[in-house]
C-alpha cells in the first residue's frame, strides 16, 4: 500500500499540470496564512479583521495606487479584501467539501452495503434532491434561512451530498462481493467495521478526487451567491461580494468601463487561479487513478 | 424497454411530490409572521394591531398545520392553479408562461454554437494528440472550466456592451418590445424571435438575436470545455480501437478514416452529455439572466426567492424537476436507441 502511495506521488510530480496546481495551491495557503502580515488591519479594525476597511469617502472607484495596489471599490481597499478573502475561499470550499463529502459517504456506504429497501428509499430521495437545480436550491435555502455566509455554507451542504452518495454506492455495490469483505464477515467483524477498515479505504480514491474538483466549483457558487448580494455582509472579505460592487460601474459608466478595469479584474483573477489549482490538481489525481480518462 | 419507461414516468410523480414538499416545509420554518409579510404590504403592517394581524393570518390560512397547508397548494395545483405571483403580479402560470420563452430560446440559440464548435474542438485536438494545438486547446478548456460564468459575462459586458456598444443587456430594445406587446403580433409558436420572422418584423427578429449574443458567449465558454474534454477523450480511445487500424490498413485516407469510422462511434458518450448540457441550459440560467437583465425563468424563481414569494419558487421548482426527470429519461432512451449494446432495464 505504501509503495502504491510512493509511486503515485512521483506520477504526479511527473505531471506539469499537477505540479503548476499544487504551486498555485501553495500560493493561496501562504496567502491565507500570513493575511495578517500581507494585509495588516487597521488598529480600528483589529476585532474584525475580515471587515474591509473604508479608506475614502468618495464613491467613485479608484485606480491602483501606492497605498492602494489593486485600487479602491465602493470606498474599500480591494488588495486588502482580497487577501482576506483567501481565508474567506478556503473556509467556504473546505467546511462545505468536507461536511457534504461526509453525508455522501454515510448515506451512499450505507444505502450499498444493505441494499434493499433500505436502499430503494436512500435513492429515491437522493433524486428528489437531485431534481432540483443546485443553484436555485442554494439561493432558496439561503434566503429562507437568512442571508449570510453561514448560511450560504449550510444551503450548499444540504444540497451538496447527491453525487458523493451515488459515485461511493456504485463503487461498494462493485466492491462488496470480492473475496477480502466476504472473508472480513466470516471472520465475525462488525458492519460498521467492514465499512469504515474494509470497504471504504478500497473505494475512497474517486471520491477524493471528486471532492477536490469540487472545491472550486463550490467556491464559485458562493461567490455567485455572494454576487447576487445572498451571501456575504456589506464590506466583509469575499471575492464574490467584491465582484458584485464592480456590477454597478460596468453597466453605468457607458464607453469608460474600461476606466474601472481593475473592479473586476483584481477579484476575477484570485477566483480563477483558486478554482484552477483545485482542478489542475483533481484533473492529475484522476489521469494517475484512471489512465483511460486521461485528458 | 417500454416495462423501464413506465417505471420510470411513474417516478415523476414521486419525485415532484417529494420535492415540493421539502421546498413547501422549508418555507414553512420561516413561521406565519415573516409569511404574512410577503402578503401585505410593510407600511400597512406597522399600523396594524396584533389582533388585525392574527385576522389576516387566518385569512391566508397562515395559522394552518403544514399538512394542511400543502394539502390545500397541492389540491390546488392539481386543479391546475399555481396560486398568485407576487414577483409577477398576476398568476403563477401566466407569468412563468411568459418568461420561459426566452429561456428555452436562449437555450436553443445557444445548443447551435455550444455542440458544434465543441465537438469539432475536442475532435481537432484528438487527431493532432500532443501537438502544439492539442496542449492549447486542453489549456483553453481548463482554464473554461475554471472561469466562474458571472466573472466571464461581466468581461463579455465590459467589452462588448460598454467598450464596443455592439450587444446590449436585456431581453430587446424598448422599440423591439412596443411591437413585441402590441396587439397586432400574432403570437404563433411563443418563441420571441421566430414569431417576430412570422410576423415579418424582421428588425425585431435581429434586434432578439442581438440581446442574445452576450448569454451565448457566456454560456459557451464553460460548455465547450465540458464538451471537448469528453469527446477528446473519446475520441482518442476509438482512434486506438482495431477498425480504425483496419480502415486505415485497406488504404482509406485520413478523412474518411476519421470522419466515418471514428467520429460516429465517439460520439456515444458525447450524447449523453449533450443531453445534459441542454437540460443544464434550461435550468441553469439564473446567472446569465442576472449578469445580463433578462426576464427569464431563472431570473424570475431567483427573484421570487428574495422576496419569500413561495407560490411563484413553487411553480418553478415544479418546472425545473419535470424538466430534470423527464430530460434525463430522454437521454437514457437516445442512449439505448444509438448504441444498442445498452440494455434498459
Amino acid at each position: 500500500m505504501e509503495k502504491e502511495y510512493k509511486r503515485m506521488l512521483k506520477k504526479f510530480f511527473r505531471n506539469p499540470s499537477g505540479v503548476l496546481g499544487l504551486a498555485l495551491l501553495f500560493f493561496f495557503i501562504f496567502v491565507a496564512i500570513f493575511a495578517p502580515v500581507i494585509a495588516p488591519p487597521q488598529p480600528s479594525n483589529k476585532y474584525e479583521p475580515y471587515m474591509m476597511p473604508i479608506v475614502t469617502w468618495s464613491p467613485d472607484p479608484q485606480p491602483p495606487s501606492k497605498e492602494h495596489p489593486f485600487g479602491v471599490s465602493e470606498r474599500r481597499d480591494i488588495f486588502y479584501g482580497v487577501v482576506w478573502g483567501t481565508r474567506t475561499a478556503f473556509r467556504i470550499g473546505l467546511i462545505v467539501t468536507g461536511v457534504s463529502t461526509l453525508i455522501g459517504l454515510f448515506i451512499g456506504s450505507i444505502s450499498a452495503y444493505y441494499g434493499g429497501w433500505i436502499d430503494e428509499i436512500l435513492m429515491r430521495i437522493t433524486d428528489i434532491f437531485l431534481s432540483i437545480p443546485f443553484l436555485i436550491a442554494a439561493i432558496v435555502l439561503t434566503t429562507l434561512l437568512g442571508t449570510g455566509l453561514d448560511k450560504v455554507m449550510i444551503a450548499m451542504i444540504v444540497f451538496g451530498w447527491m453525487g458523493t452518495a451515488r459515485l461511493i454506492r456504485g463503487n461498494i455495490l462493485q466492491a462488496k462481493e470480492e473475496q477480502y469483505v466476504l472473508a472480513a464477515k466470516a471472520i465475525g467483524v462488525s458492519t460498521p467495521g467492514i465499512i469504515v477498515k474494509h470497504l471504504l479505504p478500497n473505494t475512497i480514491f474517486p471520491v477524493l478526487i471528486q471532492a477536490s474538483m469540487r472545491m472550486g466549483s463550490l467556491v464559485i457558487t458562493a461567490a455567485i451567491l455572494s454576487f447576487l448580494g445572498l451571501g456575504a455582509p456589506q464590506g466583509y472579505s469575499d471575492w464574490g461580494a467584491i465582484l458584485n460592487y464592480a456590477r454597478n460601474w460596468m453597466l453605468g459608466a457607458h464607453g469608460e468601463a474600461l476606466k474601472y478595469w481593475y473592479t473586476i479584474v483584481f477579484p476575477g483573477t484570485a477566483m480563477v487561479l483558486f478554482v484552477l489549482a483545485w482542478n489542475l490538481i483533481g484533473d492529475t489525481l484522476r489521469d494517475i487513478f484512471d489512465p483511460r480518462l486521461r485528458i | 424497454m417500454t416495462a423501464y419507461i413506465i417505471r420510470r414516468l411513474l417516478l415523476l410523480p414521486l419525485v415532484l411530490f417529494g420535492i415540493t414538499l421539502i421546498v413547501f416545509g422549508l418555507f414553512q420554518m420561516l413561521g406565519p409572521d415573516k409569511l404574512l409579510s410577503a402578503y401585505i404590504n410593510p407600511n400597512l403592517a406597522e399600523k396594524l394591531s396584533p389582533e388585525e394581524m392574527e385576522r389576516f393570518k387566518d385569512k391566508y390560512g397562515l395559522n394552518d398545520p403544514l399538512i394542511v397547508r400543502y394539502g390545500k397548494w397541492i389540491s390546488s395545483v392539481l386543479r391546475g392553479d399555481l396560486g398568485w405571483s407576487l414577483v409577477g403580479k398576476e398568476p403563477v402560470a401566466s407569468a412563468m408562461a411568459k418568461r420561459i420563452p426566452f429561456t428555452v430560446e436562449l437555450a436553443l440559440y445557444a445548443l447551435v454554437p455550444v455542440v458544434g464548435v465543441g465537438i469539432w474542438l475536442g475532435v481537432a485536438a484528438a487527431v493532432r494528440h500532443n501537438s502544439p494545438v492539442d496542449h492549447f486547446i486542453r489549456i483553453f478548456a481548463i482554464v473554461g472550466w475554471s472561469f466562474p460564468d458571472f466573472v466571464f459575462g461581466l468581461f463579455v459586458l465590459m467589452i462588448f456592451y460598454s467598450v464596443l456598444g455592439w450587444f446590449p443587456p436585456g431581453n430587446m430594445s424598448l422599440w423591439a418590445e412596443e411591437i413585441f406587446k402590441s396587439s397586432a403580433f400574432k403570437h404563433i409558436t411563443g418563441l420571441p424571435s421566430i414569431d417576430a420572422l412570422l410576423n415579418g418584423q424582421f428588425g425585431v427578429f435581429l434586434d432578439c438575436l442581438r440581446h442574445l449574443v452576450g448569454p451565448i458567449l457566456t454560456i459557451s465558454w464553460l460548455w465547450w470545455a465540458y464538451l471537448l474534454r469528453i469527446t477528446r477523450s473519446s475520441m482518442l480511445e476509438v482512434l486506438r480501437k482495431d477498425y480504425v487500424r483496419t480502415a486505415r490498413a485497406k488504404g482509406l485516407d485520413e478523412r474518411t478514416v476519421i470522419n466515418k469510422h471514428a467520429r460516429r462511434n465517439a460520439m456515444i458518450p458525447v450524447t449523453t452529455v449533450a443531453g445534459a448540457m441542454i437540460i443544464g441550459l434550461l435550468s441553469g440560467t439564473v446567472i446569465v439572466e442576472a449578469v445580463f437583465n433578462r426576464t427569464g425563468i431563472g431570473s424570475f424563481v431567483a427573484t421570487a426567492a428574495t422576496q419569500l414569494d413561495y407560490a411563484s419558487v413553487m411553480g418553478g421548482v415544479l418546472f425545473y424537476s419535470t424538466i430534470l426527470v423527464l430530460g434525463n429519461l430522454i437521454i437514457d432512451i437516445l442512449y439505448a436507441i444509438i448504441d444498442p449494446r445498452i440494455r434498459l432495464t
